[in-house]
């Protein structure tokens, strides 16, 4: 190859492509009035135009000219960089040019897609051209550096997106560290009694993933641990993890439970977590029976020994000679090296407390919809027994959808999943106590594989619909068969009047929030969040589970709400776009950053607080800003604020720039 | 502490048992109450649904009045009153047409309006600026074992909750526990009255009444508290048209500044509890009364 073109040196051979993409921008833009324009100015050496320049001949084109023209600069006008940069630099370096020799201009998005005068349209494409013609001259030969990818990955997150993301990545034979604060994985899922809409056991389709998690060679399961630290950029993460002591050696704790049955509280005191408050447990206890790890945990809240270090310790005496239990466990501090990370960190569910017309915590027979979920299961409180807080079985129940969604005084979205939970739980409850049974709704959203007819089956079974936002649910009787019920004051917006409905039970179907640690978690791993807390994806349709941040991936609820096949959906996809990285070894990086002109840096330190990837650090011994290539992700923002000029970024130098907007201005 | 006084006119008329309850608790607590010199009525409701930017002048005249009285807060213990003068307030805020309107009218009264007093309801004045344990220590005469059912009508928490929750207001409810009382759960607690329908439109203004007072009898209450006149009187004066309509509900409605003064040991008449239609059972013998038989024999409220 002819050194001269490589390095685009010589007397300058600019080759021009306008590319009508079909009627795109052909039907608006004169192409042919716009090359015959270019092919006057100086420098060009060829100027086409094309049906589509990102077709195969289109491509082929360019790099013949190169060859045949001995061009040293390319120009193409076209669509967006987003979508085809990378097509035409390809084709550049082909025909035998370093790839950024290469400028694009937008004629679609900026030009024939917003105008309708096709004269004006075709000047203001002369006119981009003539900027970029202008502009390409001052390109440099530039290097895309490779840095390499730590192979190991970091789940954040046991609940069902974050177990299948670290099973598919370990069965690649990635490996995995999955870090789950809680004492045990499983998350919401494993509070559940069926699935919508096949009704099949959670428990039976979960517990199988939890052991195999737990077992598998290549992932590493912490529980009772919490990410505290990140460090790094893609490739290449530093990650702390505190884990927190369960005063229990994991790998000594068979699960036998002897050491629960002799605690010196004789009889279980705390709320149970896992049952929502609907049971109790002692200091030291198992989550729930299919936990995992089946290791005892002690509440360092509850426990006498941890708490006021006075106690018999009948627990230690019960454990014996395995010696499982270890007082003097402290916090440690693990730090990990990792590659890509993986957040599926999951929701929140709303308080219904924040709904006080809805009357929870005041009425003792509302419940939500978790709750009625721990009654129904075998192994919950009651042992799958719907019952009343007297103990009698329900003879009528009312549902309320929508409590802490699509409410403009709470949470404005959709929550996604409670129509169909809710949908569910009414016909376990009929199932269970062959009550009335009569959904509130405002809408019924059904819209997943299998749903609509699981709403049909519903309506089948006799399960009423009133459609309609409750207004208030009281126990205040007004006619004979409401005395001693709960009465749904409720408009039925089809009937047209204001309903009183009693009912013996009522379930508050409580949406989906971000967790309240959102925020802190957010900013743990250098994501975004839209408006209402739920992580932003790098694009909602194209990148739905990539982050603005390289490396970081998101999956299931902490994204926004959705159901469980979609968040293992998403979790496997989390997977593969983390595989991808891994398996290609080393991912290059844009050559767009800034560098800093050692000589020229005063070293006033006003770019380090600028920048928001914290890619600029302090030489203390020579007094000068250091960039970090790797972090960069090209802003701009240091380069516009250094005083003395001395930061530059590569393919925006000033020279470029001004040469860009002389040729807008020229036309 | 010192506060503007508005009674308004009911405060005068029929609900002179709340004024006469009123006062002497407040004094007792320490509170001066300066009456504005030369007050107007507040309009009511009514004059705001004929013509808004007139009943807003009739009402920002009292405010007005109030500013000049002095900087101290506008205590205002009708919930009528109360509310015309905060809407009034809002109004000459937000709409500059009331606004102009207003001044206009002041002016040729020779006086000016500016927005600086804050208009307050007694049960806010008690509950945030005295504060449940000032009152709590100065009951002489706990009122244990009798059961209250709190009714704070609709108009101090719709459209404005500004001192307690819209949903479920509190603050009586902690009052009426300090007294020593025993707080009835009461779900109608704002819930209408029947306001003015029980005049003009008593099937409908009554059936409300009569749903309040059931209600409370169910739950086992002893008297329903109120803290607004006309609440007051519908749910006491119409007891006989109720009984003949839907059957028996009896039960006496008080101000809670009654329950205040009784059981800060003050005079049954000189709280004005024997203007009850249906008057309010004599509170029962506390023990150490019973131990000391020297001790005054308890005012039979049925009585006086």
């Amino acid at each position: 190859m002819n050194p001269s073109s490589t390095n685009g040196d010589g007397q300058l051979r600019i080759g021009f492509y306008i590319c009508h993409c079909g009627h795109n921008i052909g039907s608006i833009v004169d192409c042919p009035a716009v090359a015959e324009y270019v092919s006057k100015l100086p420098g060009v050496a060829v100027s086409r135009d094309y049906k589509y320049m990102c077709s195969d001949p289109g491509q082929e084109l360019i790099q013949q000219d190169i060859r045949d023209h001995r061009l040293n600069r390319v120009v193409v006008a076209s669509c967006s960089p987003l979508l085809h940069e990378h097509t035409f630099r390809t084709a550049v370096e082909r025909g035998g040019l370093n790839p950024f020799f290469f400028q694009m201009v937008n004629i679609r998005e900026h030009d024939s897609w917003v105008h309708t005068n096709p004269a004006e349209a075709t000047a203001k494409a002369k006119a981009l051209a003539h900027a970029a013609v202008h502009r390409v001259r001052f390109h440099k030969p530039l290097q895309t550096t490779k840095v390499p990818i730590h192979p190991d990955v970091l789940v954040v997150g046991g609940g069902i997106a974050g177990i299948h993301a670290a099973l598919t990545l370990g069965n690649a034979g990635k490996k995995v560290f999955l870090v789950e604060r809680e004492p045990s994985i499983g998350g919401h899922m494993a509070k559940f009694d069926k699935t919508f809409p096949t009704l099949d056991c959670a428990a039976c389709i979960l517990t199988p993933k939890m052991s195999a998690v737990r077992s598998h060679e290549n992932v590493t399961l912490w529980t009772y641990s919490e990410v505290v630290k990140v460090e790094g950029y893609v490739g290449n993460y530093l990650v702390t993890v505190r884990r927190k002591p369960r005063y229990v050696i994991e790998d000594l704790c068979v699960g036998c439970q002897e050491c629960i049955k002799s605690c010196v509280y004789k009889e279980p005191k705390f709320a149970d977590e896992f049952n929502v408050g609907l049971s109790k447990r002692k200091p030291i206890y198992i989550p729930f029976p299919q936990a995992v790890p089946q290791v005892v945990v002690i509440d360092p809240e509850r426990c006498l020994k941890v708490k006021t270090g006075k106690c018999k310790q009948t627990c230690l005496e019960a454990c014996a000679d395995r010696k499982a239990i270890d007082f003097s466990q402290k916090e440690e501090l693990v730090q990990i090296k990792v590659g890509n990370i993986i957040i599926a960190t999951g929701f929140n569910l709303f308080d219904a407390k924040r709904i006080p017309q809805y009357g929870y915590g005041l009425y003792p027979n509302v419940v939500t919809s978790i709750e009625l979920e721990r009654l129904v299961t075998s192994s919950g409180p009651t042992g799958g027994e719907i019952i009343l807080r007297n103990g009698q079985k329900p003879k009528t129940a009312g549902f309320i959808l929508c409590v802490g969604s699509r409410d403009l005084k709470t949470n404005r979205w959709c929550s996604r999943t409670c129509c169909m939970h809710s949908m569910k739980l009414a016909q376990l409850f009929k199932e269970h106590t062959d009550a009335d049974v009569t959904i509130f709704y405002m809408d019924i959203r059904a819209p997943g594989k299998g749903c609509e007819e699981f709403y049909d089956k519903s309506l089948r079974e006799g399960i009423r619909f009133v459609r309609g936002r409750v207004a208030e649910v009281t126990d205040w009787a007004l006619a004979p068969e409401e005395e001693g019920k709960l009465v749904i004051r409720v408009e039925d917006t089809l009937a047209g009047f204001v309903r009183r409905i009693p009912v013996d039970m009522i379930v508050l179907a409580v949406g989906m929030e971000p967790q309240a640690d959102a925020q802190d978690v957010r900013r743990l791993f250098n994501m975004s969040c839209g408006s209402e807390g739920w992580f932003l994806e790098k694009h909602p349709k194209l990148a739905p589970v990539s982050t603005f941040t390289d490396g970081v991936f998101i999956a299931g609820c902490c994204q926004g709400p959705k159901d469980i096949p979609d968040s293992i959906a998403q979790a496997g996809a989390a997977a593969a776009e983390a595989m991808a990285l891994i398996d290609k070894g080393c991912i290059e990086l844009e050559p767009n950053t800034a560098y800093i002109a050692e000589e020229e840096c005063s070293g006033c330190k006003s770019c380090i607080p600028l920048c928001p990837y914290t890619a600029i650090s302090f030489d203390e011994a020579k007094k000068k800003a250091v960039l970090n290539e790797a972090l960069c992700k090209g802003c701009g923002t240091c380069v516009a604020s250094c005083p003395s000029g001395s930061i530059k970024q590569h393919l925006f130098e000033d020279e470029q720039i001004f040469s860009e907007i002389e040729g807008v201005l020229a036309y | 502490m010192k506060y503007s006084y508005f009674p308004g006119c009911s405060l005068k008329g029929l609900g002179r048992a709340y004024e006469e309850s009123l006062l002497p608790v407040m004094k007792l607590l320490g509170i001066d109450l300066v009456e504005l010199d030369d007050w107007n009525c507040c309009g009511a409701t009514a004059y705001m649904s004929v013509d808004e930017g007139e009943a807003c002048v009739l009402a920002a005249r009292n405010l007005a009045i109030a500013e000049k009285t002095g900087p101290q807060d506008l205590l205002t213990p009708c919930s009528a009153c109360y509310l015309v003068l905060n809407k009034a307030k809002h109004n000459v805020e937000d709409f500059p047409q009331i606004r102009e309107g207003v001044h206009r009218a002041l002016r040729a009264a020779n006086l000016s309006y500016r927005g600086t007093t804050a208009v307050r309801h007694p049960l806010d004045v008690l509950y945030h600026d005295v504060g449940v344990e000032a009152i709590r220590q100065k009951v002489v005469r706990p009122l244990t074992g009798l059961k209250v059912a709190p009714y704070y009508g609709c108009q101090v928490v719709r459209p404005y909750a500004t001192f307690d929750e819209a949903w479920n207001p509190m603050t009586m409810d902690r009052i009426l526990a300090a007294l020593g009382a025993e707080v009835v759960h009461y779900p109608l607690k704002t819930k209408c009255c029947g306001a003015s329908l029980t005049g003009t439109v008593p099937e409908a203004g009554l059936r409300l009444s009569y749903i309040l007072l059931k209600e409370a009898v169910r739950r086992g209450a002893d008297v329903i508290a109120t803290i607004c006149p006309l609440c007051q009187f519908n749910l006491d004066a119409y007891h006989d048209q109720i009984v003949k309509r839907w059957g028996p509900a009896r039960i006496a409605t008080v101000y809670f500044t009654q329950l205040m003064g009784l059981a800060f040991g003050l005079d049954p008449r000189q709280l004005g509890l024997h203007r009850n239609f249906v008057p309010m059972k004599p509170l029962a013998a506390q023990p150490s009364e019973i131990r000391n038989p020297k001790s005054e024999t308890q005012p039979n409220l049925e009585k006086v």
